[in-house]
C-alpha cells in the first residue's frame, strides 16, 4: 500500500486562505508600500542627499537617492516576508490555533509552512512592486531591467521567509523574536550596502556583508535599476537560492519537531 | 468490518506513557465513548486516529486504512470536533465554514450550499457575517461542529463537545448530534460527563492511566458495576456497614456518606431504614457516574 505523500499542491490552499484575510484590510496594506518610500525619499533625497552629494558605485557617480532608491525595495521585501513567517505565522500557529485546525484537514504540517513561507515571499512581492510603481515615478527606476525585479522579490522573499519561520520552529515565546531581529535582521538592514556601499568598510566587514542575504538581493535590485544586469547576477541570484535551500528544510524539520508530539 | 479498529496502542511523550496498549473497535453507524479522568489518555488517543500524533506502537486502521500511510485519504472522510477553538478569527462565520471547505478541495458552489446547509442546521444563519469576537461560546462550539462536517464525513470524531456549555447550549448541542447519528453518522467522542455519555453514547470504554477499564454498553455496564440503585445515607450507624457486608451488597465508605449498590433485593432499603433509621437517606436509579467513580476512584486528579 503506497503512502500518501507529504506535498501537494493543496498548500495553494492556505495561500489562498491568507490572501482573503489580507484582501479584507487592502487599503491600510497598500498604503504602508505606498507611503513609506515615499517619506524614505523625501528624508533621504532632499534632507541627506544634499549633505551626501555623489555616491560612486560600480563606476558610476549616483545621486544618494538613485543609491538607496533599490536598496528601500530590497529591504521591503526583507521586511515583510520575515514579520510575516516570524510574527504573523507565530501569532497563526501558537494563539489562534489555525495550524491545528489544519491538521485535522488533508493537509500536511510541511504543506501548511509551505503555504506560510510563499505567502511570506508574496508579501514581499506586493511591497516591492508598489514601491517600484512610486520610484519609477519618480524617475528612479529608468530601465526596463526594473521589471526584474519583481520575480527577484519573489526569490528574495523565498530566503527571508525561510529564514523566519526557521526561527519560529524554534523560538518559545513571541517576545524572543526581538533576538533574531536585534542580532541578524537590523544588521543586516544598515551593513548589507544598503544605505552606503559596503566597499566604504574595513575588508571583514565587506565580507560579512556579502554573506547576508539582503546584500545579494540588494545588489540585483540596483543593477536592474540601472539596467546593468550582467552574468554576475546569476551569482547573486544562486546565493538567494542557496539561502532558501538551506533553511527551507530547517523550517520544515523545526515545524515538525515542534507541532507534532 | 468495524470503521476504527485500534489494536494494542502504546503512545508515548518522551519517557511519559499517555496510552499503554488499547484495543477497541468503532462499528457503523454507532456512536462509541472514550471516558475517563483528566490525563487518562483520551485525547492522546484520538489524536493518533487522525494521523495528528504518530503512534509509538501498536496499529490504527480508519476505514481499513493504516493512518501511518494514508493519513491524507482517511483525513478528507472524517471530521475532527477539537477540544479548544481554533475557529479562525481572522475570518467570518460563513468564511470558516467556506475555507475549511477549500482544504478539502470541495469545489466553491458545493461548499456554498453545505455552509448555508449547516448554518441552518446549527441555528447560525443570522451571524453569517459575524466574526469571531461577535459570537457567544456555545455558538463558537456550534460553529466548530459544523465546520468538522462540511466534508460529510464517514466518522466524526469529538473530543468534549459540550465542556463549558451552559445548559441551553448543551441541550442544543446534543439534539444536533442525535439528529447526525438517526442520519447513520459514526460518532467518536470523548467526554466528561456522565449524562452526556449515557445519552449519546451506543457503546463506551472507561479508560485511566492509559488502559482501558471497562467496555460495554452504558446500561450494561451499570447493571454490572453499580447495580439496579444505590442507597445514599450519610452518617451511617456502626452496624450499618456489618450488616450490608454480611449480606454480600457491595459498597462504598466514603466516611460521613455511605454508597451501597442495591442489586436484587427489594426490601433492602425499607430494612435498613427501619433497623438502622438512618438521618438523612435516599435510594435512586444507578447511574453511569457510580461506575465511573467505582472504577477510577474519587481522588482528584489534577
Amino acid at each position: 500500500m503506497k503512502a500518501d505523500a507529504r506535498f501537494s499542491r493543496r498548500f495553494l490552499r492556505v495561500w489562498f486562505r491568507n490572501l482573503l484575510v489580507y484582501r479584507r484590510i487592502w487599503k491600510i496594506n497598500f498604503l504602508v508600500p505606498l507611503f513609506e518610500p515615499v517619506f524614505y525619499l523625501l528624508a533621504f533625497g532632499v534632507g541627506l542627499g544634499s549633505m551626501v552629494g555623489e555616491v560612486r558605485y560600480e563606476g558610476r557617480a549616483l545621486t544618494y537617492v538613485q543609491f538607496i532608491a533599490p536598496a528601500l525595495m530590497a529591504t521591503a521585501a526583507l521586511w515583510n516576508s520575515f514579520f510575516e513567517t516570524t510574527y504573523a505565522s507565530f501569532v497563526r500557529m501558537y494563539y489562534q490555533k489555525t495550524f491545528d485546525a489544519m491538521l485535522t484537514t488533508p493537509l500536511s504540517l510541511e504543506e501548511v509552512v509551505t503555504a506560510e513561507i510563499v505567502w511570506g515571499a508574496t508579501k514581499a512581492f506586493i511591497a516591492a512592486s508598489i514601491m517600484l510603481a512610486v520610484v519609477a515615478a519618480f524617475g528612479y527606476a529608468p530601465s526596463f531591467q526594473a521589471l526584474w525585479i519583481l520575480p527577484l522579490s519573489i526569490l528574495g522573499g523565498l530566503a527571508f521567509g525561510a529564514v523566519g519561520m526557521a526561527f519560529t520552529a524554534f523560538t518559545k515565546s513571541i517576545d524572543m523574536f526581538n533576538l533574531p531581529i536585534f542580532l541578524f535582521v537590523t544588521p543586516m538592514f544598515l551593513f548589507s550596502g544598503t544605505f552606503f556601499p559596503v566597499d566604504a568598510l574595513p575588508a571583514w566587514a565587506s565580507i560579512a556583508a556579502a554573506a547576508m542575504p539582503l546584500y545579494h538581493l540588494t545588489v540585483l535590485f540596483r543593477s536592474a535599476c540601472l539596467g546593468a544586469l550582467d552574468a554576475g547576477a546569476l551569482w547573486n541570484a544562486s546565493y538567494l537560492c542557496l539561502v532558501t535551500l538551506i533553511f527551507f528544510p530547517l523550517a520544515l524539520r523545526g515545524m515538525r519537531r515542534r507541532l507534532i508530539k | 468490518m468495524d470503521i476504527v479498529s485500534v489494536r494494542d496502542l502504546k503512545k508515548r511523550f518522551g519517557g511519559v506513557v499517555a496510552v499503554d496498549g488499547v484495543s477497541f473497535g468503532v462499528r457503523k453507524a454507532e456512536t462509541f465513548g472514550l471516558l475517563g479522568p483528566n490525563g487518562a489518555g483520551k485525547t492522546s488517543t484520538i489524536r493518533t486516529l487522525y494521523g495528528f500524533s504518530p503512534i509509538t506502537s501498536g496499529e490504527v486502521l480508519v476505514f481499513g486504512l493504516d493512518i501511518r500511510r494514508r493519513w491524507r485519504e482517511i483525513r478528507s472522510r472524517l471530521g475532527v470536533c477539537q477540544q479548544e477553538n481554533t475557529l479562525d478569527p481572522d475570518l467570518t462565520v460563513l468564511e470558516n465554514l467556506l475555507v475549511f471547505a477549500s482544504y478539502f478541495d470541495i469545489p466553491a458552489q458545493a461548499a456554498r450550499e453545505r455552509a448555508e446547509e449547516l448554518l441552518t442546521f446549527f441555528a447560525l444563519k443570522g451571524r453569517r457575517r459575524f466574526r469571531f469576537e461577535d459570537i457567544s461560546g456555545g455558538m463558537a462550539r456550534r460553529l466548530m461542529l459544523a465546520r468538522s462536517i462540511i466534508n460529510r464525513p464517514e466518522l466524526l470524531i469529538l473530543d468534549e463537545p459540550t465542556t463549558g456549555l451552559d445548559p441551553q447550549s448543551r441541550h442544543l448541542l446534543w439534539e444536533r448530534l442525535e439528529e447526525l447519528k438517526r442520519g447513520g453518522m459514526t460518532i467518536l467522542m470523548t467526554t466528561h460527563y456522565m449524562d452526556e455519555a449515557a445519552r449519546l453514547c451506543d457503546r463506551l470504554v472507561i479508560m485511566d492511566h492509559g488502559r482501558i477499564l471497562v467496555e460495554g454498553a452504558p446500561e450494561a455496564l451499570v447493571a454490572e458495576h453499580a447495580g439496579r440503585q444505590v442507597m445514599e445515607i450519610e452518617d451511617p450507624a456502626p452496624g450499618l456497614i456489618r450488616f450490608l457486608a454480611d449480606r454480600g451488597v457491595r459498597y462504598d465508605d466514603l466516611g460521613r456518606r455511605l454508597l451501597a449498590y442495591d442489586e436484587t433485593e427489594d426490601g433492602l432499603f425499607d430494612e435498613v431504614c427501619k433497623r438502622f433509621s438512618p438521618s438523612s437517606r435516599a435510594l435512586r436509579p444507578a447511574t453511569l457516574e457510580d461506575v465511573f467513580l467505582r472504577l477510577t476512584g474519587r481522588e482528584l486528579r489534577e
